[in-house]
């Protein structure tokens, strides 16, 4: 115990205590380096509302605008492709939006509040490349029984008009439909969903 | 002149007494033996030493005009390309070496698969260099977004995706990378904070830790044969010869030789008709819409096609960051008591020339938009691209090797 006036159990535990407790104050400075890297105030602040103006929006036509920094898609559907989108049950992965990718009010067969227009992030939820919309009559190599949709390029998923995604595609899951609301019968705010709930 | 060598001579012991400059410069290199049936394939390591000095002095000088943001990025390397006095030199310098140093490391592995070098006593030094070949990868990536080009950005968008598969903590994991809900200016700022200094710093540390082991172990070579089991009554190897001068000289040829190749590119194909850099990447990122043909640069094609092969979004990602790692096994999924493929029998040689096949149609199966053919062409060279390292442990343990001499097979 006692070699030379040397207390050796003091000194260990001296030792052993003082690494514990810097080991401990290491541990806790990783919390900053980790932290730092989740998204700022600022980058948060960027996801406020946008008001978009689609009275110009004809038939069949898509425009697309940024939100959070992703592009958002709004698609006016026509009576006849509404009606497609019954057809599909089968061939889809998820007819009923079981899958929660949209706000409880989207969550219908034609995937949006009011059946015309779907509002969609467009972004492919495999790996996140923006699909291609491609209309039924438009030339394209999908067979002959594609009813129009949007085709993913970079690893060939398909989404139908309701942006619900087929089977036997890398996509797992339909396109995300974000929080929005009508402001009246041509303007809509994207982002917020306030008025509804 | 005999004063000034006796000065130097002094100096020189003023340092030794000081630092280990001559024990250092013997072992590493005067008194490194090496052995002396070294071939053509043993000039890769080297020659992966020079791309890295190019690409860390290029690197730097890019970075005295290079902007990290995201409206300035890629106006900035246009700035470089046109407007900075022998910018376009530095960046097709630093561009071409990102693909020569993939060139130069594929080799380099696939010399270690030919002649054995990873098994023991090279266990450690195999998993050294595995683990710079990882950083070399993610360093690439990194530096892919900075021009903030089409590819730059939807490349990143689809390689963070990746994380985003793993269950539960996906998504939060790729918001953690990305430092925002998408690719943005804050992603750029870190990727360029990890591409000039964090993962730089680690390869060169790793390089370091690599030629030590290396060093402690001795090179190996194309005849597989352990030459420190033969020494001199003097205790040097037989089998050996000091790497300074015989191999400085050799591997000074080799660079020479190397840079002839490199400078023609950087001269006359920089681009490489769309394989160093991307036609897509001359176009500024938008977030908006993405290129009709997206495809990484070649040297990830390879595990791109094996990402595409597989019809589930985590399996997908599972079998690919298997195909990089599988790798790092080999020292102990290689039975053989044999080392070089000059002594293995035909399992072996079969077995690597399939996974070569393999992996060179992978590579550019992962060049070409996505067919239902070349989708089931992907699968099965995939499957024969695993199977190499699954049934490695069998087919290495029943071959027949031959014998292996005792000495080094010296022309």
């Amino acid at each position: 115990m006692n070699d030379d006036g040397i207390n050796k159990n003091r000194r260990r535990f001296l030792t052993t205590t003082a690494t514990v407790i810097g080991g401990m104050g290491a541990v806790a400075a990783t919390v900053p380096f980790i932290s730092t890297l989740t998204p700022s105030a600022r980058a948060k602040a960027i996801g406020a509302p946008i008001e978009v103006d689609i009275g110009d929006l004809g038939p069949g036509e898509r425009k697309i605008v940024k939100w959070q920094g992703k592009p958002i898609w709004i698609l006016r559907r026509s009576e006849q492709s509404l009606a497609t989108l019954a057809e599909l049950g089968e061939i889809v992965r998820d007819p009923d939006s079981m899958v929660e990718q949209q706000p409880a009010y989207a969550k219908n067969e034609h995937r949006s509040l009011k059946p015309e227009y779907l509002i969609v992030i467009g972004l492919c939820t495999h790996l996140g490349c923006s699909p291609s919309y491609v209309p039924a009559d438009d030339e394209h190599e999908l067979g002959d029984d594609w009813k129009g949709g949007f085709f993913c390029v970079c690893h060939g998923s398909r989404f139908d008009l309701a942006g619900r995604v087929y089977k036997g595609v890398p996509a797992p899951t339909n396109l995300v439909v974000p929080p929005h609301q009508y402001l009246s019968n041509t303007r809509i705010l994207i982002g917020d969903d306030s008025e509804l709930s | 002149m005999k004063t000034v060598v006796k000065y130097l001579y002094g100096f020189r012991d003023w340092i030794d007494a000081r630092f280990p400059l001559t024990k250092q410069w013997n072992e590493h290199l005067a008194k490194y033996y090496a052995p002396k049936n070294f071939n053509f394939w043993y000039f890769f390591g080297s020659l992966a030493l020079v791309v890295l000095v190019i690409q860390i002095v290029t690197g730097i000088w890019l970075t005295m005009n290079y902007k990290p943001a995201a409206d300035l990025a890629f106006a900035s390397v246009e700035y470089i390309m046109r407007d900075v006095e022998w910018g376009w030199w530095i960046r097709y310098m630093h561009s071409t070496g990102s693909s020569a140093f993939f060139i130069v490391i594929y080799l380099h592995m696939y010399r270690g698969m030919l002649y054995g070098s990873y098994k023991q006593p090279r266990e450690l030094l195999w998993v050294f260099g595995m683990f710079i070949y990882l950083l070399l990868m993610a360093e690439a990536f990194f530096g892919y977004l900075l021009p903030w080009g089409q590819m730059s950005y939807w490349g990143a968008q689809v390689i963070i995706s990746l994380f985003a598969a793993v269950p539960v903590v996906g998504d939060e994991l790729a918001l953690w990378i990305r430092g925002d809900f998408v690719v943005s200016d804050v992603t750029l700022n870190r990727f360029f904070a990890f591409h000039v200094i964090a993962l730089p710093l680690l390869i060169c540390g790793l390089v370091v830790a690599h030629i030590l082991a290396l060093h402690e172990v001795g090179s190996n070579n194309p005849d597989g044969v352990e030459i420190k089991n033969n020494k001199g009554a003097d205790g040097i190897p037989l089998d050996g010869i000091p790497f300074h001068p015989y191999y400085t000289v050799k591997d000074i040829v080799a660079t020479v030789v190397f840079l002839i190749i490199f400078a023609a590119v950087v001269f006359f194909a920089p681009e490489m008709g769309g394989y160093f850099l991307e036609h897509a990447n001359f176009v500024p990122a938008d977030p908006l819409k993405t290129p009709d043909h997206i495809a990484p640069v070649w040297y990830f094609t390879p595990f791109y096609a094996i990402l595409r092969a597989v019809p589930n979004q985590l399996g997908g990602v599972v079998a690919m960051g298997m195909a990089t790692t599988l790798f790092f096994f080999l020292p102990w999924l290689d039975r053989s008591p044999v080392k070089s493929i000059r002594y293995r029998g035909w399992k072996y040689k079969t077995a690597l020339a399939a996974f070569t096949v393999s992996f060179l149609v992978l590579g550019w199966l992962g060049m070409q938009a996505s067919t239902v053919t070349y989708t089931w062409m992907s699968r099965f060279f995939a499957t024969v691209y695993f199977l190499f390292f699954l049934l490695m442990p069998y087919y290495t343990s029943t071959d027949n090797d031959k014998i292996v001499p005792d000495r080094v097979n010296y022309p």
